[in-house]
Order: C-alpha cells, then sequence, then structure tokens
C-alpha cells in the first residue's frame, strides 16, 4: 500500500495560520440502529470510544467517532487500519442492520492551526466558530463544497481545527483556505 | 469661490498634505479629506451633470445621501464609476473624473435638453417612443443609449480582492454615532456580545459639529469617553468604515466593509462583506436632511445647511463667502453660527415661519446676522454657480421683495430618521405631523420567527431629535436589546444630554407656497434624475395617485441616491397634489442595500482559480501534463481527447477510437457514480428503482438497468454490480451521482422508511480505468496471476483481483462493444494504477482516450446516453430498451405513468439509427421534416436527431434520431432539414453500426 497517497500530499501553506492537508486518514461510514445495544458494543470494540451524542465527535489518540445523522457515523481510525476495523465491525454488528463502508479515499482532511484558525473559516463558513466548542462537530459548507469541522483534541488554545471534504475538490477547498487566511487579510474578530 | 480656511477641520491633520486629480487636473488636499471635501478646497464647485436635462451639478450634501457627486474612480483594474466623492476618503495619487457630459464638464453638448425640458415631462420617454414600434430598436434605443448612463462601464478585470465574512453575535448596532455609542455601551454592560459598525471612519457621528453637552462635559469628551469604555469590553468589537447593508429575515444582517478604499495600496481584500447573524439589530442609523424645493435650488452652490456646516467645522472648507440660509427650523442656524464664528459672512438667514426660531434664532441675532421670519427664495440666480438669490414671502406667489448676492445657499426643509434598515425587513412607520416626517412604529417592528421584535431603532433613527433624548432612547434600546438577546441589563441611569431648545418646525413642501408653474418647473426634488416639483403635480394629475406608481413614472428616487433626498419632499408634493394626507400617500418601498456596494463584494473570494469548485479525479495531473482537452461535465473537467502535436480535436478523437478498436485504449472512468446498496430488503428497493430485475442478479454478476422517475421518464441508467447477498454496487452517469444518491434517500426515508436498506455514495473512493480493446486481457494478464480467461472471468462478471500490489475489483463490462474491463482501485492509488497500465500497455500501443472517443464508440454499438437520447420527456419504449424492462414485476417506479394512454401512445417518436446517403454527418439536433405544414405554416416535423457523430471504425456519419413511426420506416429515406434550408437525405437503419452479434467483447 506504499504507492497510496492523499489528494494533495500533504500541500501545506503559511499565512496568519497555518494550513495542512494531513495525509490519508483512515474513515469508515458506519450505519445503523444508533441507540441499539450492539452499534455502541462494535463501536467500542472498533476504537475504544463510546457512541457520540448529537452532533458530536469522540475523540482519542489516533481515533475518533464522529455523529453525521441520526442512522450514520463517521468513524475515524489511522489509514492502515481500516480494514481491521472493517472486521471488527462486521463481527460485532452480524445479524443486525447496518451498513460499514471504507470512504478513507473518498475524503481530504485539512488542519487550520494557529489563534485564529477560527477567522480563517469562519470567511468561508456560515458556522459560529466562536461558539464551536471541543468535541463537537458541524457539518456545513466551506464556499460553495460541504465540509465538516471540530476542533482537534480538547486543546482550544493552540485552535486546531479539523476541516474535511470530498476528495474531488481538494484543490479547491485548499486554495480556498489559503486564500482566506493570507497574510493581510486578518479580520481579528474571533481572535 | 470655496475654498479652504485657516482655521477648523476638526478631522483633519493639515501635515499630511495628499494629491489627487480630478479630470486630469491636479489638485491638493489634505489627510482626514473626502473627495469632495478637497474638491470644494480646490473650489471646484461643479462636479457632473445631471441625468436627463444635463444640467451643471455641485455637491448638496456631506455623506451617504448626496445625489450628484458621483465620479469615475481610478484606472484599469481598480477603475470603478459612480464613486460618491462625499464618502470617498482622499488618497495620495486618487484620480478621478466627472460623468455624464460630453465633449466636456463645462461645455456639454446634451445640456440643449436643458432648453428642451418644456417639451420632456414627466413619461417623456413613455409618451414619446411608444410608435412606430419598429423605431425603439433602430432608432429610439440606440441614440438614448449613447447619451444615457452615469458612469462608464469598466474595461478591466477588477484588480481588487475581496472576501466574506460569517459573524454570530447577541447584539448588533448599526451607526457609531452618540446613539450607537451608547446603545453598544448599555448592551455591553450586559455582557452582551456585540458588534457595532460604522460606515464613516469616524465615531460620534455629527454630534460634535452639533454641540451639546453630556453629563455636564463637550459632547466630544462623552465620546471619547465611551470610546475607550467600549474598547476595554471584550465582548464588544467596534468596525468603522463598514455600513449596514440590509437587514433580513431571522436576525440576517448585511454589513459592508471597505478596508482599502482609503489606501489602495494596502495588502488584503477591498471589500468584506459581512454576513451576521444578530440576536437583536439595533439601526442608529441618524437622520438624513432634506432640501427645500424653490427654483433653482439644484444650481451648484446650494447645498443643505448640515453640509454647509459639515464641510466648514470637519473639514475646514467654506462653500462661499456669502451664504444665504434658509430654513424651516431652527436647526439651519447652527450652520450661520458656525460660518460666522469661523469668520464667514452671512447676509440673511430666511426663516419660512412667521414667528420664527427660538434660542439658536436669538443666538444668531446676537451674533449680528440679519433674520428674516416668514421669507423665503423666490429664486436662486446664477449658471455654473450661485451668484445671489431673490426674496419674497413664503406665504404668496413668489414677488420678488428684494435680491441679495451670495455664492452659497444652505437650505434645511427639516430631518427624516434614516428608517431604511428598520423598514428592510417590514418595520412600519408613523407620520409624526409635529416633527414632519415619517418615524418607526415600535409597536409593528419587523418581526421573527417567534412574532418577537429583532430590530430597535435608537436616537434620531427613532424620530428622537434633541441630544437628551436620543441618549436616553439610545440607551434604552441597548438595554433592551441586550435583555432580548438572554442578558440582565444594569440599573445605571442613562447620560443626560443638554442642547439648545429648539422652536417647533413648519411643514414647507413649496417655496413660496403659491409658486407658479415657472417657479415650480425649476424647482427641483430629485437632483439626479431631474424631478422637479412639476413632474410630480403632472404625474398625480394624469392619475399616478399610488407612490410606487408616480415614483416609476417620473423616476423620482430611482438614481443611484434611491431618493435619500428626494423622497419624502417629493410624496408631500404628490400628497398636496391629491389632496390627500402624507401617511395616506405612504412612502415607497425600502430595500436594501443602504447604499450600493460592490459587486466584487457580493463574489467575495469566489473568482480565479476558486470561482467555483472544480472537481479532479486521481489522474487529472496526467491529463493536465499530457495535454489533455477538458471538457466540463457537471463540476468535473474530463478529458474530451489527447489531441498529439498538430491534430485537432477530431483527429485526436478518430486517432484514440480506431487505436482503441485496433489494440488497447484507456478511459479515466473515475466520475462515474458508485452507490452502494446494502440490507435485507436491498434487491427489492433496486427492484423498484430499476425497471428491470436486480433481486435476480447472483453475487459475482453485473447488469445493465434504466431508472425512471415516478413519471416514467428515463433518468439514469448503469451497470449494477452484486456484491453479495445483501450488498449491491449501482453505477450511475457521472452527473447523476448526487442526483441518485439522494433519489434513493429520499424513498427511503419518506416512501419507504420502513425497508432495511442503506445507501453510501461511494463515488469519489475509488478511481476507476476502463481497459479497453482486443489486448484488454493480455494487458490485464501482464498485472495478475490469476485466471482472467474468458471461462474464468466471463462478460459481465466482476472479480477482485490484485493487479501488482493493489487490489482492485474488476468489472467486465463494456461501454464500446470491444473487449473490456473497468478496474476499480482506492483513489489514492488511482494514479499508480494508471501509471502501471500506461507502462504494461506500451507493447500494445496502450492509447488514453477521451470522452468523445467513448461517445463515438457507444454510438457505433447502438448504446444510448442519458442527456443525449433522453431530456426529461423521453421514456424507455421510446428508445427500444422494452428488453430492460421487466414485464414480470408488479411494480417499479414510472412502471403506471408509463402505461398511460399518452405514453403508451404508438405515434411518440421512436429511436432509430439514420446514415446519410453521402456519408457526411448530421448536425445535432437537427429536424426530420415530414410532407406539408402545421397549422402555424411551418414545415412539419416527425423527427429530431439525438447523437451524431462521424465513425472512424466505418469511414461515414452515423446519427440516432427519434422518428415518428421510426421502427416501422427501416430502409426509408428520410429528410434532415439544415438551417440554410437544404434537406438532406439519410436512411432509416438499426441503431447497431458495428459488430452486431458482439462479437469482438465476447471473446
Amino acid at each position: 500500500m506504499s504507492n497510496a497517497v492523499s489528494a494533495l500530499e500533504g500541500a501545506e501553506f503559511n499565512g496568519f495560520a497555518e494550513v495542512r492537508e494531513i495525509g490519508l486518514q483512515g474513515m469508515i461510514t458506519l450505519r445503523g440502529d444508533l441507540g441499539s445495544k450492539a452499534m455502541a458494543g462494535a463501536v467500542k470494540s472498533a476504537t475504544g470510544l463510546k457512541l457520540p451524542e448529537l452532533r458530536r465527535i469522540e475523540q482519542a489518540e489516533g481515533q475518533a467517532v464522529a455523529w453525521m445523522s441520526p442512522d450514520e457515523l463517521l468513524v475515524m481510525v489511522p489509514y492502515e487500519d481500516v480494514q481491521k476495523t472493517l472486521v471488527a465491525l462486521d463481527k460485532a454488528l452480524k445479524g443486525t442492520h447496518y451498513m460499514a463502508v471504507d470512504v478513507s479515499d473518498a475524503r481530504a482532511v485539512f488542519q487550520v492551526t494557529g489563534p485564529a484558525a477560527g477567522d480563517v473559516i469562519a470567511k468561508l463558513a456560515p458556522i459560529d466558530m466562536g461558539a464551536l466548542a471541543t468535541g463537537e462537530i458541524r457539518r456545513s459548507r466551506l464556499a460553495q463544497i460541504p465540509a465538516a469541522f471540530w476542533l482537534v483534541g480538547d486543546d482550544t488554545v493552540s485552535g486546531t481545527v479539523q476541516v474535511v471534504c470530498f476528495r474531488s475538490v481538494a484543490q479547491y477547498g485548499f486554495d480556498l483556505l489559503k486564500t482566506a487566511a493570507e497574510n493581510g487579510t486578518e479580520v481579528g474578530f474571533l481572535a | 469661490m470655496s475654498t479652504r480656511l485657516a482655521t477648523h477641520g476638526r478631522l483633519l491633520d493639515k501635515s499630511r498634505p495628499l494629491t489627487f486629480t480630478f479630470n486630469g487636473k491636479s489638485f491638493k488636499g489634505v489627510e482626514g479629506d473626502t473627495l469632495a471635501s478637497a474638491l470644494l478646497a480646490n473650489d471646484q464647485m461643479m462636479i457632473g451633470r445631471s441625468f436627463k436635462y444635463h444640467r451643471p451639478r455641485g455637491l448638496v450634501a456631506s455623506g451617504a445621501e448626496e445625489p450628484n457627486g458621483l465620479v469615475n474612480m481610478g484606472e484599469g483594474g481598480k477603475f470603478e464609476p459612480n464613486q460618491r466623492v462625499t464618502t470617498t476618503e482622499l488618497f495620495d495619487g486618487l484620480t478621478c473624473k466627472s460623468q455624464n457630459h460630453w465633449p466636456s464638464l463645462d461645455y456639454d453638448i446634451g445640456a440643449i435638453n436643458n432648453h428642451m425640458a418644456r417639451f420632456m415631462p414627466a413619461g417623456f420617454y413613455y409618451k414619446t417612443f411608444m410608435f412606430p414600434r419598429f423605431a425603439w430598436k433602430h432608432v429610439f434605443e440606440p441614440v438614448i443609449r449613447m447619451s444615457a448612463g452615469l458612469g462608464n462601464a469598466p474595461k478591466d478585470r477588477d484588480a481588487d480582492t475581496y472576501e466574506h465574512f460569517y459573524a454570530f453575535v447577541d447584539v448588533l448596532v448599526i451607526g457609531g454615532g452618540v446613539a450607537g455609542l451608547q446603545a453598544a455601551k448599555a448592551a455591553g454592560d450586559a455582557g452582551a456580545k456585540v458588534l457595532l459598525i460604522e460606515q464613516t471612519a469616524h465615531w460620534g457621528g455629527r454630534a460634535a459639529v452639533d454641540g451639546g453637552t453630556v453629563d455636564g462635559v463637550p459632547v466630544q469628551a462623552f465620546i471619547d469617553a465611551t470610546i475607550d469604555a467600549l474598547d476595554a469590553m471584550p465582548n464588544v468589537q467596534m468596525r468603522h468604515r463598514m455600513m449596514g447593508a440590509g437587514v433580513y429575515d431571522h436576525g440576517y444582517v448585511l454589513g459592508y466593509e471597505r478596508l482599502t478604499d482609503h489606501a489602495p495600496k494596502t495588502a488584503g481584500p477591498r471589500h468584506r462583506l459581512w454576513r451576521i447573524c444578530a440576536a437583536q439589530t439595533i439601526t442608529a442609523t441618524g437622520a438624513l436632511e432634506r432640501g427645500l424645493s424653490f427654483a433653482g435650488n439644484d444650481i451648484p452652490g446650494v447645498l443643505l445647511a448640515s453640509a454647509v456646516r459639515d464641510y466648514a467645522v470637519n473639514f475646514g472648507v467654506s462653500v462661499g463667502d456669502r451664504t444665504v440660509v434658509v430654513t424651516n427650523n431652527d436647526d439651519a442656524y447652527r450652520t450661520a453660527i458656525s460660518l460666522k464664528e469661523a469668520g464667514l459672512d452671512v447676509p440673511v438667514i430666511l426663516d419660512a415661519r412667521p414667528t420664527g426660531g427660538g434660542a439658536l434664532a436669538d443666538a444668531a441675532r446676537a451674533l449680528g446676522i440679519r433674520v428674516e421670519n416668514g421669507k423665503a427664495i423666490a429664486s436662486v440666480q446664477g449658471g455654473k454657480r450661485v451668484t445671489g438669490v431673490a426674496i419674497c414671502d413664503q406665504a404668496g406667489e413668489g414677488a420678488v421683495l428684494e435680491e441679495i448676492r451670495c455664492d452659497c445657499v444652505a437650505m434645511s426643509g427639516g430631518w427624516s430618521p434614516v428608517v431604511h434598515l428598520w423598514s428592510h425587513c417590514g418595520g412600519k412607520l408613523n407620520w409624526d405631523d409635529d416633527a414632519v416626517h415619517f418615524r418607526p412604529d415600535p409597536d409593528r417592528p419587523p418581526t421573527g420567527a417567534k412574532g418577537e421584535a429583532f430590530v430597535i431603532t435608537a436616537g434620531n433613527a427613532s424620530g428622537e431629535m434633541d441630544l437628551h433624548s436620543v441618549l436616553q432612547d439610545a440607551d434604552k434600546a441597548g438595554k433592551s436589546a441586550a435583555k432580548a438577546s438572554g442578558h440582565a441589563p444594569t440599573r445605571t441611569a442613562a447620560p443626560t444630554g443638554e442642547s439648545a431648545p429648539e422652536a417647533v418646525m413648519m411643514a414647507i413642501w413649496l417655496m413660496p407656497h403659491g409658486a407658479p408653474i415657472k417657479l415650480r418647473a425649476k424647482s427641483w426634488l430629485d437632483y439626479q434624475n431631474d424631478v422637479k416639483v412639476s413632474d410630480i403635480q403632472l404625474a398625480a394629475q394624469e392619475g399616478y395617485e399610488s407612490v410606487e406608481h408616480a415614483k416609476r413614472y417620473t423616476t423620482l428616487g430611482m438614481a443611484t441616491d434611491q431618493g435619500k433626498l428626494s423622497n419624502i419632499n417629493g410624496l408631500a408634493t404628490l400628497a398636496n397634489a391629491l389632496d390627500a394626507e402624507i401617511p395616506q400617500v405612504g412612502t415607497t418601498t425600502f430595500r436594501p442595500p443602504y447604499t450600493p456596494i460592490s459587486m466584487g463584494a457580493i463574489g467575495g473570494e469566489a473568482r480565479g482559480d476558486i470561482f467555483q469548485p472544480i472537481r479532479r479525479t486521481p489522474m487529472q495531473g496526467w491529463h493536465e501534463a499530457n495535454n489533455g482537452d477538458f471538457e466540463p461535465v457537471g463540476h468535473w473537467r474530463r478529458v474530451f481527447c489527447y489531441p498529439k502535436a498538430d491534430e485537432t480535436r477530431e483527429q485526436a478523437a478518430h486517432r484514440e477510437v480506431l487505436a482503441t478498436r485496433a489494440s488497447l485504449g484507456l478511459l479515466d472512468a473515475s466520475t462515474l457514480g458508485k452507490i452502494i446498496v446494502k440490507g435485507p430488503d436491498a434487491g427489492k428497493f433496486l427492484d423498484m428503482l430499476y425497471t428491470n430485475m436486480m433481486s435476480t442478479l447472483k453475487p459475482g454478476r453485473c447488469r445493465y438497468g434504466l431508472m425512471c422517475s415516478e413519471n416514467g421518464f428515463l433518468m439514469d441508467d448503469g451497470v449494477v454490480a452484486r456484491i453479495d447477498d445483501d450488498t449491491f454496487l449501482c453505477h450511475t452517469t457521472t452527473g447523476g451521482a448526487e442526483r441518485i444518491h439522494a433519489h434513493m434517500e429520499e424513498w427511503l426515508q419518506t416512501e419507504w422508511w420502513d425497508w432495511q436498506v442503506y445507501a453510501a455514495n461511494v463515488t469519489e473512493q475509488y478511481a476507476q480505468i476502463a481497459v479497453v480493446g482486443p489486448n484488454a486481457r493480455k494487458l490485464l494478464q501482464k498485472l495478475t496471476d490469476e485466471d482472467v480467461s474468458n471461462d474464468a472471468f466471463s462478460f459481465m462478471g466482476w472479480s477482485d483481483l490484485t493487479l501488482g500490489h493493489i487490489k482492485a475489483r474488476v468489472f467486465r463490462i463494456s461501454f464500446s462493444g470491444e473487449l473490456s474491463y473497468e478496474i476499480a482501485v482506492s483513489a489514492s492509488q488511482g494514479r499508480a494504477l494508471w501509471d502501471r497500465l500506461l507502462v504494461a500497455g506500451k507493447e500494445f500501443g496502450v492509447t488514453p482516450y477521451g470522452t468523445e472517443a467513448l461517445h463515438i464508440m457507444r454510438a457505433e454499438k447502438g448504446f444510448i446516453m442519458i442527456g443525449d437520447e433522453t431530456d426529461g420527456t423521453v421514456i424507455p419504449q421510446d428508445l427500444g430498451l422494452n428488453w430492460a424492462i421487466s414485464k414480470k414485476k408488479t411494480d417499479y417506479l414510472g412502471k403506471r405513468a408509463q402505461q398511460r394512454s399518452h405514453m403508451a401512445d404508438p405515434d411518440r417518436w421512436k429511436l432509430v439509427g439514420l446514415k446519410t446517403l453521402d456519408g457526411g454527418t448530421l448536425p445535432d439536433g437537427a429536424y426530420i421534416v415530414g410532407e406539408g405544414v402545421n397549422a402555424n405554416g411551418q414545415r412539419r416535423v416527425i423527427g429530431r436527431v439525438t447523437s451524431t457523430y462521424h465513425s472512424p471504425t466505418l469511414g461515414y456519419g452515423i446519427a440516432f434520431a427519434l422518428l415518428l413511426h421510426g421502427p416501422d420506416r427501416m430502409g426509408e429515406v428520410v429528410n434532415v432539414a439544415m438551417i440554410d434550408d437544404v434537406d438532406v437525405p439519410a436512411q432509416v437503419c438499426d441503431l447497431v453500426f458495428f459488430d452486431k452479434d458482439g462479437e469482438k467483447q465476447n471473446v
């Protein structure tokens, strides 16, 4: 699998915030009955994390589970662990009605870092970055493309925002973030 | 003449001189000037020409309401027309030109219209250019277009950048005058998150010019202290050079921030459009002064009294040496007093009120100024510049009592609260008879989703006109807004303001009261659009009773200033002409934006590379590096063909077809939609979605299917692969992926919510490459040890293979009629596989091909294409696809619709092949014509061409057509109409032009 490359192969930009494509990230779309014990058990056994509440994301080192809709989760694991995780989920959910599919290569993931990271996002997404708390996830848009946002880890001080969009528009997404983070365009509203 | 005063100029830094040009002439200004004040300081009184009569126009106002002072600004990529000089901050190197004149500002040929004014009354254009009808397009319109228009259209691409910003606040305060400052303070003190915005570069509004004290200190000290206090509050943000442009539903407000207009060499965006969500919005937007309607009130040198005062106090500029003040209220006396204090001459104050003014009038008299009560201006003398006024009684018909020489007239017809933002979203107004203006009715505010008010006015914008009540009102507004957004206001009392008490004003809509037509026809209401008192009266006389109709008939208030100066005077004139009360006539509708905002700001970041998202496949980089010629397919850019050296697109596509049919071609098919459908009911679900049977498909096999809308029309097609008992993979067209996924979700969520099915769009998870041609299997075999022989891997089967180290799912399907495999790998490995196939395929002369070659090959084989053969009105039966429609199924989406009489009509056009007799290629979309003519005398149409290509394989043109009774006409020759009226004969034939038995793909 050594020839697998992310859409932008780790592109970076340093403006008044830092923009970086973080490379390949394992992602699994998991659909099923989020209220069932089987689902909670499957997620726990596959990632060690509990089921996220509505519009929230559970995060631990290298793993995360995000609420996407009333019957859909996004399970994030290291890229090389996806097949292993799929097997674990399949085993735990066998006999129930569910769906677990690998979408790791369908996405591009960026991190926007710096005290003014929120201002960069707020130029492009109609969301209240000032009110976005750790552990929350927002599915919205980045200018003209769908995107999801959350704060990385539990460190609100360093202010790293994770942005996920579709792979085919990775270049557009990166160019947007780069334009919004350009020096001289600081807003100073959230930071 | 207008000139710079030695003293005064509180906004200026006279130590920093600036240079700029107007109509190529070099002028000097200083830091802090607006373009307007700098022009006046250089005695440039005349700034443009009016729209209709081309009359000389000078400044009237000092702010956003200015109707005349518009210029073409900048050059090249920085050029912008209609820039308002009063709101343009001067910077070094500014260049501008006046507008709407030819050949020059001083001598304008269009001014002849002025002498024709008698023949150009209200509705002139409507009345004159109605007949003859043809003349409008060929005579009138071209001439009018030549002479019309204010500024020039920009020719170059905008050199600046723009952006948006989404902000969420508890309380948005629009307007940074004393009311806005106090409201922000009160809301901020309560702990609300406050954003305070001010359109100019200065805080405090006009309070510092008008004077007064707050809590015993001069108002400027109060302003400074409040700014400091707000600055220190972490929950309050202040932004100047930012206008509240519009208020919309749900507390959504547009803010227009002008970042570099005043310093165009600074890096960063020129404008930022703020898209603000505010729980509560306070409009502290102040008030605008109105002019008075007297003859010659448009001659350069006649200004609003407040503007004359602003230019003197703020910018140290005297508009004239001798200023006559004419008023119906006390406020204008402040102008006379400040001019006198600046050492200028005020020969007389004409106060139209018989009883005159109050304390301010006494103060003026004490300074030795002559004050005449009950007097008015009969007419202003002068052409390009005021030279004097003729004085009369306000009560009479304008008999001249006296003439006074002067070079400036300062007029005041009273103040109108700026109610625009309050009104944008439905806030209602009341007419205040005493104050003679419309003011917001707090009982009828703009309301939110729960019926609650979400806009509160403060200060002058509420109709509170004296300093004390302004502060009380603003404080209350700030506290109310904080409370409404969930914060507890403090009990701190509002500051106490003190200003000179004012006598009651008097409504004066025409000066003198009984002015005859000769005077009324020279009494301007709308300066920019040349609407006079007489025009409104004529409109009323002709039956235009509604203010909205009168506005459009006369163009009152339709210019770039949107009638900020003229509306109230205009509708009062209309009310008088109709013998109605002003509130009965009402106002026209206030619509955003408050003043024009740049197109660039609306577009924001969306320009150049990020104008719109371009979807890229994992192999896009290779296509770009190898001369791929792209065509848009939705947001994707797919390769149309890969031209070599001097090939045309057509030649390249033909080469690609021949190379593929002869040996081996490669196609990037990654854009095809891929949707996984899983669950115990997946088979049942797909049986409903597709016209044919999918539930009987065996794992490991593929089947082509058609999807129809519930109205029976063909909407998508593609190959379905069964992965396992519970799981299917549905391929859709490139443009169909998102649409079909949404279609599936809609049925699953709204109709068949109890079916156990999940769908996931995995289009972007996979790169897909079609390996096509007689040598396709040899290439595949080179990359895998597994058996890919026809026996082991038959047509319409799929198999998981490892190609090199890359895990792939390979579908043996064909859209070209050749032996063909579509290889799906994770998108992250798409480029690696593509490169490997190119290397391994070298011995077979592997040829990457584009969408045109794909289209040609599918047409040669008689395969339909969604979007070519279908257009939303075509059903599968029209295309002869009955074989793909299950007769066993009791239902599928579209089944019942297809049984309706019109759908089952044997006269529906049916798809057939067409071959021209001369081997030429038909134009796409051409009509097939029958005998005779229809009811309209047009040739009867019996069909149309849906796809047409030159087939390089066969050496002649091939086409598909939907044709009346098509399948019954095999061998018949039909006529295809060309746009040059010569019919081309073509023979009706079978759809499959090449390898009808499928020998090439079944090897």
